[in-house]
């Protein structure tokens, strides 16, 4: 059974009269708890296959299949209702909200979900407790390091539950360190079960994956299996 | 249901982050309800007593007196209710409780009053018994005319307060006699004062029995007079009315389209014209209000519309998350009518305060009366303004593109 399914995915811009090939006659298959990370320079395509996967953004062409659900033809709101129960988003540059708590920003995907206030209290605070920040739930963004910003986003990515955790560049704003202590949590989730995409421009990260997929030019070129990581589970 | 709930919270959360722009914001409703409610306020707390005014006259009377119609004022002449048409209608109407006829000393003016060498001027009615009924006369020392005081033209007076005053009689005046139009009259009663109405005394009378003020007016030829009548009921009210006008143009000699040269008037009649005259008033000046609050809307419409612009990335945020277009069309629409709604009642509160202070600094003025409804329009129809202006500053946002709106910096 796949978690993901994508069959002949284009995706075209126009920049002026010229088409511009973001993504051309993309197959893929993604199975659950899959550890995956697209890699690429600038301009490969990258971004597009996120914002595609993520539901945000819909392919000029082709089928997406997420859990055997063809989402290619679904409404702005009907792909809202996807993003907020399949799949769990960590940005860049965290995108919290920068005047509500680490809870409050937190519960927020529950509030769409519409989950009523108590239930979404207690769900947020283990999502908190599970990336060890349960002490600074009270905090807003602007007072938390960089570190603690990215494990509220990644509290807020598994609050619900969803079928994919997607991140893109996760820890591209953070330090050597902190970058190792995300990584491991990235590594305890998917050992929990957790399906993990990441896009990622940098291979010490992608090192971290199981499955590499390298993109270029809006083309698959490399899709391998990670040979040492595969060996030490 | 469950979404407004939220929208609410985060609509006031957002109004407390920005404090001061939040109060420029909604101070343009706040400067239009305000406004609306100081002016409402005095305006109906005129009317309001205004009609306190008439309600002395009971809802079952209704009034007779001499109008001269323009063009026969031109000829010189006057027209006048006689003793003579006040005992016609005496004798010809039925369903009257009592008639209450009033004579003035000299219409619409004032009288010379003299007591111990002091000259003082009021106006001196001559009528019965039923006058004190009909004018709502309170008496505080002493008792009022009587029905034998007329039937036996006795010299006695009751007298308005700040006629006492004037006077200098002393605080409980009955027993001493006061020198009007060549005879002296004995005070028999001091009435309750009534205070002032539009700075006019409403306690500068003397009132003396109805067959007096005759044999004291005397060498006045015609006299003018003022009746009011009691009715058993009012359902026999417009026969009545008939009755006396018959009898007033038989007696008045007009002929078959000539002009009634008297009025036959009910209190609904005086009070309605009163009440034309003020939500006339009413009306206009709401009208000049609700333009404030429409500029205060726009207010609103642009101070929301920047903050969907500085928002943009945290509304690209909700909607990556799973926000659906309601859940942010509904934040921004809450938030302008929060907004709104917060000018509302601040503007209701100080266009109270400033009605309250209004009345309160122009003497003799009425108190300020706020009607609830007053507050419920003004309180509606700042909500309505946050609706009409928050919904396309809302809906910019609610359309907003995800992908977009994340890389907007």
């Amino acid at each position: 059974m796949s978690l993901i399914l994508l069959e002949d995915i284009c995706k075209y811009y126009y920049m002026g009269d010229q088409q511009v090939k973001a993504l051309s006659h993309i197959n893929l298959t993604i199975k659950p708890n899959e550890y995956i990370a697209f890699i690429g320079s600038s301009g490969s395509g990258k971004s597009t296959m996120m914002n595609i996967l993520g539901c945000l953004d819909k392919p000029t062409k082709g089928r997406y299949l997420l859990n055997e659900k063809n989402v290619s033809t679904l409404t702005q709101n009907e792909l809202a209702d996807i993003r907020n129960k399949e799949i769990g988003f960590i940005f860049q540059s965290f995108n919290l909200l920068p005047r509500a708590s680490a809870l409050n920003n937190v519960m927020l995907p529950l509030v769409y979900k519409g989950i009523p206030l108590n239930l979404r209290k207690n769900l947020a605070k283990e999502a908190l407790e599970k990336v060890n920040l349960a002490d600074r739930m009270d905090h807003i963004p602007s007072e938390l390091s960089g570190g603690q910003r990215q494990r509220v986003a990644i509290a807020r990515a598994l609050v619900t539950q969803p079928s994919i955790l997607l991140a893109d560049e996760p820890t591209g704003n953070l330090d050597s360190q902190t970058t190792q202590d995300i990584m491991t949590l990235f590594d305890e989730l998917h050992n929990e079960g957790q399906t993990i995409i990441m896009v990622t421009h940098e291979d010490d990260i992608a090192e971290h994956c199981h499955r590499v997929v390298r993109l270029s030019d809006g083309q698959i070129v490399e899709d391998y299996e990670n040979e040492r990581k595969l060996a030490n589970v | 249901m469950f979404s407004l709930i939220e929208s609410f919270r985060s609509a006031i959360s957002s109004v407390r982050a920005h404090g001061f722009r939040s109060f420029l914001t909604t101070l343009g409703i706040i400067i239009g309800v305000s406004s609306t409610i100081a002016v409402v306020s005095v305006i109906q707390g005129l009317s309001y007593s205004i009609n306190q005014q008439f309600e002395g006259f009971g809802s079952n009377s209704i009034s007779v007196r001499s109008f001269t119609p323009r063009s026969e004022r031109l000829k010189g002449k006057i027209a006048r209710i006689t003793p003579q048409d006040v005992e016609r209608i005496r004798e010809g109407v039925e369903g009257v409780e009592h008639i209450t006829p009033t004579l003035g000393s000299n219409v619409g003016g004032t009288s010379s009053i003299k007591y111990k060498g002091i000259e003082a001027f009021g106006q001196v009615a001559g009528s019965t018994y039923t006058y004190q009924a009909v004018q709502n006369i309170d008496i505080k020392h002493g008792r009022f005319l009587s029905y034998s005081d007329n039937q036996t033209r006795r010299k006695v007076v009751v007298i308005g307060e700040k006629l006492r005053e004037d006077l200098s009689l002393p605080k409980n005046p009955i027993g001493e006699y006061i020198f009007f139009a060549g005879e002296w009259l004995k005070v028999i009663g001091l009435a309750e004062p009534k205070g002032s109405f539009f700075g006019f005394s409403q306690d500068n009378f003397a009132v003396v029995p109805y067959s007096t003020m005759q044999s004291l007016n005397g060498n006045l030829l015609e006299p003018d007079i003022f009746v009011q009548l009691q009715l058993k009921n009012l359902d026999n009210l417009e026969q009545i009315k008939g009755k006396i006008k018959r009898i007033l143009r038989k007696e008045h000699r007009l002929k078959p389209g000539e002009d009634d040269d008297f009025k036959i008037e009910t209190p609904e009649q005086l009070t309605s014209g009163i009440s034309d005259v003020i939500s006339m008033l009413t009306i206009v000046l709401g009208g000049i209000v609700s333009i404030s609050l429409i500029v205060g809307g726009i207010g609103i419409m642009n101070i929301m519309l920047v903050s969907v612009t500085e928002r943009t990335r945290e509304i690209g945020i909700c909607k990556a998350i799973g926000a659906k277009r309601h859940h942010i069309l509904l934040q921004f629409l809450i938030e302008a009518v929060v907004l709104s709604l917060l000018g509302g009642i601040i503007g209701i509160l100080l266009g109270y305060g400033l009605g309250m202070l209004a009345s309160a600094s122009i003497p003799n003025f009425p108190p300020a009366n706020v009607p609830l409804w007053a507050v419920g329009i003004a309180f509606g129809f700042s909500a309505g303004v946050g609706v009409l202006f928050g919904i396309l500053p809302a809906a910019k946002a609610a359309n907003l593109d995800p992908i977009e709106a994340l890389r907007y910096e």
